[in-house]
């Protein structure tokens, strides 16, 4: 064992200033390993006083929130990312390193320091105690799990422990909430330095893991047996044939309910909207005003807020999966499929949940701890047919494709067609996951890691907190960027306003832009008339539809609006529009999630240029090859 | 330990973590791969002279789960082949098992 090599703060002043209750609060970071039930305890000791915010610059999620002492006193905690150690590799790590050496400009440095760790693997979480310790900051060590501990037949003597550590520990379990007041009592108190009895050299992995075994058996540690339950439940859930049956039941299950269960609360929403916007309208006074909330604001925010349900519902049950352990089960069996297009296991859920809506995927990428891979699948998630495409679809299938038996009762040529644009998608969508993992997102050999946790219940607490967050995020983004981007194309649909009336479209300036717009979507078979509606469709895809009803002067929903459009486009041009749909980025809240959960524009525009082109070009083709 | 030569039998020279069957217990000899990507593994229990069982393993053998220090670990065929073990001493030639 090596003595106090590393710990050079050791030199430091020994005694921790606190600003009084006056000036600004006390910020104390939360760290722990993956899995530890860092989060947890985070939830437990904020609960509602959260903030979610990306660190600026990096696709790493900032959780703040405030936790209020029983005497009155608020503290600030943040909730650092999952680490195993604080060597700066991978961007969790260096967030985690800079933070906790007040290395970054947009986060306080933190005045002490949670570390969370998992009980029931005590010597192998201690490691991360070591680089911690080292640090100086006022510790208080966290051994969490502790009802898994004891059930299993663990122990650990916590004074010895902390003797050894040289910091105050604590026994909890964060998902019951027991000894959580000790975590409160050590926020409260006057805090002090760590005084570790001997640190290890913390850039050899070998001396941290022996440390932390010689600081666990002074501690009288007893490691608890194997999770019982977690070895008969993986016989099933790992079964080889069981296995997959079960995976497949919980996909299609999923699934089901995102399309089906979700379309009732979408419609309830949907009624609300409209119902709000009724009501609004009928407040306000006629004009230019009344046209933007009623046409701008209520029906373009409203087109997004209707995925709400969606996204709560997907959410709901990807927390119920991660938080019950079964989601990296789920990750090992979809793994080798993965695979085969450079992705990896924990790819497959999202991926499928965009069949939905590319929204709440792209915000389920979360689970995927490996940066390039969760690019990745964000990129090539917006290929996969999504229920605003179907409206499109349909309208476009009624009017050009005759709906002709192919195979008996089983499959008429407009189902075809349908399958068809789903595969298209699916197509593209693996060919430019091959592209990406073998130029810009090349893993390289980083090998592929999947720690499986004990099986445990999800808690309602930790899956309310979950879909408030993930809902809190999404309406802000409806609240902001969609807002702005919605008032942008009322203006574009509705000026130049003359005489006290909105201009007819061919006139507005959406119209101007549809002719000027024109020579360049010529060659895809589509008029000014079609070009106004993917300009709309930006907006998101189903726009389009009311768009074009609006232009020809039709119901959205009457036979005469496929009639119009079949006066307009060849078939040629008809495909071509149906394949460029099927590979363009046209969704506002895609692109403004996309900025979001990749923490800048370089993404999203990239994303954006390279879905046009592919988009262009297809449907270039579709025109020339069908004419 | 690593430089005595084991004469007792004609096992191949290096056997890999994916040799191991499911419930097959090994001592860990090597990680040949980059020195990160080692770190990241020996972060995670995988440390020479640890001992790691062959656990479940997604349909088709790839990837599988090693239980290691406490935890159980997937990984793929492609960074298991790059481990060297060597097999533990049965358990009928360790007598304080018996007694």
């Amino acid at each position: 064992m090596s003595g106090c090599s590393d710990c050079s703060s050791c030199n430091s002043a020994t005694v921790v200033e606190f600003p009084g209750s006056r000036s600004a609060l006390k910020t104390v970071a939360v760290i722990g390993p993956p899995n530890s039930g860092k989060t947890t305890l985070f939830n437990r000791l904020t609960g509602l006083h959260q903030k979610v915010a990306n660190f600026p610059g990096v696709t790493v999620e900032q959780h703040t929130g405030i936790a209020a002492l029983p005497d009155g006193r608020t503290v600030q905690l943040i909730d650092l990312p999952g680490v195993y150690s604080l060597l700066p590799r991978s961007e969790d790590e260096q967030v985690a390193h800079d933070v906790l050496n007040g290395l970054r400009a947009d986060t306080a440095k933190p005045e002490a320091v949670l570390l969370v760790l998992d009980s029931t693997n005590m010597a192998r979480h201690l490691m991360l105690a070591a680089p911690i310790l080292a640090l100086g900051l006022p510790t208080l060590v966290i051994l969490n799990m502790a009802d898994d501990l004891r059930n299993r037949g663990g122990r650990v003597d916590l004074e010895k422990l902390s003797a050894e550590l040289g910091a105050p520990v604590a026994l909890i379990s964060a998902r019951r909430g027991q000894g959580v007041d000790q975590v409160f009592d050590f926020l409260a108190g006057a805090m002090s330095k760590p005084l570790p009895r001997e640190l290890p050299i913390l850039q050899d992995v070998p001396k941290c893991r022996q440390w932390a075994g010689h600081v666990g058996s002074q501690a009288a540690y007893r490691a608890p047996a194997p999770p019982k339950w977690t070895r008969r439940l993986d016989s099933v859930f790992l079964h080889p044939i069981a296995g997959p049956l079960l995976f497949l039941v919980v996909v299609v299950g999923i699934f089901q309910a995102i399309f089906t269960v979700a379309v009732p609360s979408q419609v309830a929403v949907d009624w609300l909207i409209q119902h709000s916007g009724n009501w609004v309208a009928s407040v306000l006074p006629e004009g230019l005003f009344k046209s933007l909330v009623i046409e701008g604001v209520w029906k373009g925010v409203g087109s997004v807020v209707v995925f709400l349900p969606q996204i709560l519902l997907l959410f709901l049950f990807i927390g119920i999966l991660e938080d019950s352990g079964y989601l990296a089960r789920a990750a090992l069996i979809a793994d080798r499929t993965m695979a085969k297009v450079g992705l990896q296991g924990k790819s497959f859920i999202p991926l499928l949940s965009a069949h939905a809506c590319a929204v709440p995927a792209i915000m389920s990428t979360r689970t995927i701890e490996n940066k390039r891979d969760r690019i990745a699948t964000i990129l090539i998630a917006p290929f996969m047919t999504c229920s605003a495409r179907l409206p499109v679809y349909l309208l476009i299938i009624g009017a050009f494709i005759p709906n002709r038996p192919l195979l008996g009762r089983f499959l008429s040529s407009g189902a075809a067609a349908m399958l068809g644009l789903y595969l298209l998608g699916f197509l593209m969508a693996v060919l430019t996951a091959r592209v990406l993992k073998s130029s810009i997102l090349k893993s390289g050999r980083t090998p592929f890691l999947l720690e499986m946790p004990s099986y445990r219940w999800p808690t309602l607490t930790s899956l309310g907190l979950r879909l408030l967050d993930r809902g809190k995020v999404f309406l802000v983004r409806a609240g902001t960027i969609i807002l702005l981007v919605s008032v942008l194309l009322w203006g574009a649909l509705h000026l130049p306003y003359t005489n006290g009336h909105a201009p007819e479209i061919a006139n507005s300036v959406a119209g101007t832009i549809g002719r000027t717009i024109e020579p360049v979507i010529r060659p895809l078979g589509f008029n000014w008339k079609i070009g106004i509606g993917l300009i709309s469709a930006v907006f998101s895809r189903e726009t389009i539809i009311a768009t074009l009803g609006t232009i020809y002067g039709m119901d959205k929903e009457s036979p005469g609006l496929q009639a119009a459009i079949h006066h307009d486009l060849t078939m040629g041009g008809a495909v071509a529009l149906l394949v460029f749909f099927a590979f363009a980025m046209q969704c506002v809240s895609t692109i403004a999630v996309v900025r979001r959960e990749t923490g800048g524009w370089k993404w999203p525009i990239l994303q954006f240029s390279y879905m046009t082109v592919v988009a262009y070009l297809g449907a270039f083709a579709a025109f020339h090859l069908i004419r | 330990m690593q430089l005595s030569v084991n004469c007792d039998l004609p096992e191949p020279l290096a056997m890999s973590l994916m040799d191991l069957r499911r419930g097959d217990a090994a001592i860990l000899d090597g990680i040949d791969l980059p020195t990160d990507d080692a770190r990241r593994l020996m972060e995670l229990g995988f440390l020479p002279g640890t001992q790691i069982t062959a656990g479940r393993s997604a349909p088709g053998g790839d990837p599988q789960v090693f239980q290691v220090d406490g935890s159980e670990i997937a990984l793929r065929r492609e960074t298991a082949k790059r481990m060297t073990v060597r097999r533990k001493k049965t358990a009928k030639l360790d007598p304080s098992s018996r007694a």
